[in-house]
């Protein structure tokens, strides 16, 4: 079976899952922020239901619209707060407590291997990274679940990407995520799980591999899914989670497509707007001028991101002819980027720096483009409009290339000028 | 499982291929879940003028991969709220598919139809055959119908409607 698979096998209890079979599942954990809890509260509420199956295992982080935007916004964050404290939820992060959802909740110790994790956010699938089960679904799904603990899924097959060798200078998961898009295309994993292998994931550090997991829907797939190796298991011992090794074994009854990456031949990666699987390598992307330059969000928000962005920063000057602006993905990264003078660096170079949110990948605030504006950013999503104006464009890259692009005002390889 | 007969008639809108919930209803709107307020952005992505063309009754016909992207359930309940009465599209993505039958939007998937009807054309949608006709050219095409439970979802309202009905019904 594939890994995917065998998860959720362990978790139902069943033997042998066959791809497409339907099942009902109990599930770990369920997330929901502040653009998809209201809406999740509303129908818990139409349901007629109460209490929350287990209040425990239920997590509010109101991190897309926060600090509120506006009064539209906050009412949206007043129903959350209301709803999580009469529930006595344990898991409702806000303010200085919040961060991206996708970066606090590993940091937290909440994702753990072989679990079921359900989100009302499409980058949920973020935690396959530390193998775990893990999908986006919509606000009426997690409804559900929140009042009886169960989802339903469909079987998921496969889909297999060998890693060989290990990464070149400023090329890291980012750059090996879009790669794999632009070969399969947007719809390339629909319905599928990417599980990735092969010896190539020794040179892939865990927030590498959160960025590649995060990216997995903008291929369509359900989930993506890593081994639970050396690597991981010295992370999750970090965050208070102990767990034993898992590797991926072959299924030996197939994949339905199968794709082997040599790292060591990937480039530096810019997925041209507008769609995630335009990405070509940075050497043949277009010298187009930018307006603004983004370093952030749960895609590269953590810390090796930030480490990468402030090596390029050092002793530079971001280019007068646009923004600079760094998110933290969570206070704790922030206080790390601080303790190790990452953000004095920022500050030097002229960045903005932002309290941690979801702000402007979404065109929601903290930077949102004007027509005809362009950003390059370390985001996931390119769509039309995605960071602002419909006649605005989106640009995404790894952490390196948008500091050095910063630096110069036009899309720059990194190993140009450093 | 009886399931009410619907046929669907209305005048079709015609997207392209990966319209993602960016282009269906920005993020920006996202601070409210009211599915008429949600309504009068509809595709604004795509164009600011799309609201005010799309009437009561209307058909979106969409190519391949419609509500890629983000999960937020606010794509299915804006098309609601306009009043649109079915997509037709040649796949849909995973998420918006969940969505749009848990918010009680006729979906139905066939990509002949995308291929053989054009824009503005008035079309009939049988969603228990899965039958979509071109009224003005008699041409039909056939998609595969969802299984009773599905449509008695979409007929409910939705999933809450429908598991409220359910226990009413177990209650009588």
């Amino acid at each position: 079976m594939s890994e995917s698979r065998k998860i959720l096998s362990e978790i139902t209890g069943r033997e042998k899952l066959k791809p497409g079979e339907f099942i009902e599942a109990d599930v770990s954990l369920i997330l929901a922020n502040d653009v998809t809890a209201p809406l999740a509260i509303k129908e818990f509420e139409k349901l007629g239901a109460r209490e929350l199956f287990d209040p425990d295992k239920v997590v509010f982080v109101l991190d897309h619209f926060t600090p509120n935007r506006d009064i539209a916004s906050a009412e949206q964050c007043a129903i959350v707060r209301k709803f999580a404290r009469e529930r006595g939820m344990k898991h409702f992060y806000e303010g200085g407590q919040a961060g991206i959802e996708h970066v606090i909740l590993p940091e937290l110790g909440l994702v753990k291997p072989r679990s079921l994790i359900i989100g009302a956010d499409s980058h949920t699938c973020t935690y396959g990274a530390l193998g775990a089960f893990s999908t986006g679904m919509g606000s009426t799904d997690i409804a559900a679940a929140m009042a009886t603990g169960k989802t339903w899924l469909k079987v998921p097959d496969a889909m297999r990407i060998e890693l060989r060798g290990s990464f070149g200078g400023w090329v890291g998961g980012k750059d090996l995520i879009l790669h794999v898009i632009s070969r399969i295309g947007v719809d390339g994993a629909s319905y599928l799980s990417m599980e990735f292998t092969g010896d190539g994931l020794e040179s892939l550090s865990v927030d590498g591999r959160l960025t590649v997991a995060n990216m997995v829907v903008e291929a369509g797939a359900k989930n993506g899914i890593f081994p639970v190796d050396r690597i991981t298991r010295e992370y999750l011992k970090s965050v208070g989670v102990e767990s034993s090794t898992f590797t991926i074994e072959p299924d030996p009854y197939g994949y339905v497509s199968e794709l082997t990456v040599d790292l060591s031949m990937l480039e530096p990666q810019v997925a041209l707007p507008p769609l995630p699987s335009n990405a070509v390598p940075v050497s043949k992307a277009p010298k187009v001028k930018l307006d603004q330059v983004v370093i952030g969000s749960c895609t590269n928000g953590r810390i090796e991101d930030l480490r990468t962005a402030a090596e390029i920063l050092k002793n530079k000057k971001v280019a007068a002819s646009l923004r600079l602006i760094i998110i933290p993905g969570s206070p704790s990264v922030y206080k790390e980027a601080l303790r190790e003078g990452l953000i004095d660096i920022f500050l030097d170079a002229g960045s903005i720096i932002s309290p941690p949110t979801c702000g402007p990948c979404l065109g929601g605030h903290m930077g949102v483009l004007a027509s005809g504006e362009r950003a390059l950013s370390t985001t996931n999503r390119n769509f039309v409009g995605r960071m602002g104006h419909a006649r605005s464009e989106v640009y995404l890259c790894n952490p390196a290339v948008a500091a050095a692009s910063a630096l110069t005002g036009t899309i720059t390889d990194p190993g140009e000028i450093i | 499982m009886s399931v009410e007969r619907i046929e669907i008639v209305g005048r079709v809108h015609k997207l392209g291929d990966h319209v993602n919930t960016d282009l269906i209803i920005p993020a920006t709107y996202l601070v409210t879940s009211d599915p008429i307020e949600l309504g009068e952005h509809l595709l604004e992505g795509l164009d600011p003028d799309y609201p005010k063309r799309i009437h009561e009754g209307d058909i979106l016909l969409a190519g391949v991969n419609f509500g890629s992207g983000s999960s937020r359930e606010h794509a299915a309940l804006a098309i609601k709220g306009k009043g649109v009465s079915c997509v037709i599209a040649s796949s849909f993505a995973r998420i918006f598919f969940r969505n749009a039958i848990n918010t009680g939007l006729p979906i139905i998937e066939c990509p002949e139809a995308y291929e053989g009807i054009s824009d503005g054309a008035l079309i009939s949608v049988d969603l228990e055959k899965g039958i979509i006709r071109n009224t003005e050219t008699g041409e039909t095409f056939r998609a595969q119908p969802y299984p009773d439970f599905m449509r008695e979802i979409v007929s409910s309202g939705g999933l809450v409607e429908f598991v409220r009905k359910r226990i009413e019904k177990q209650m009588d």
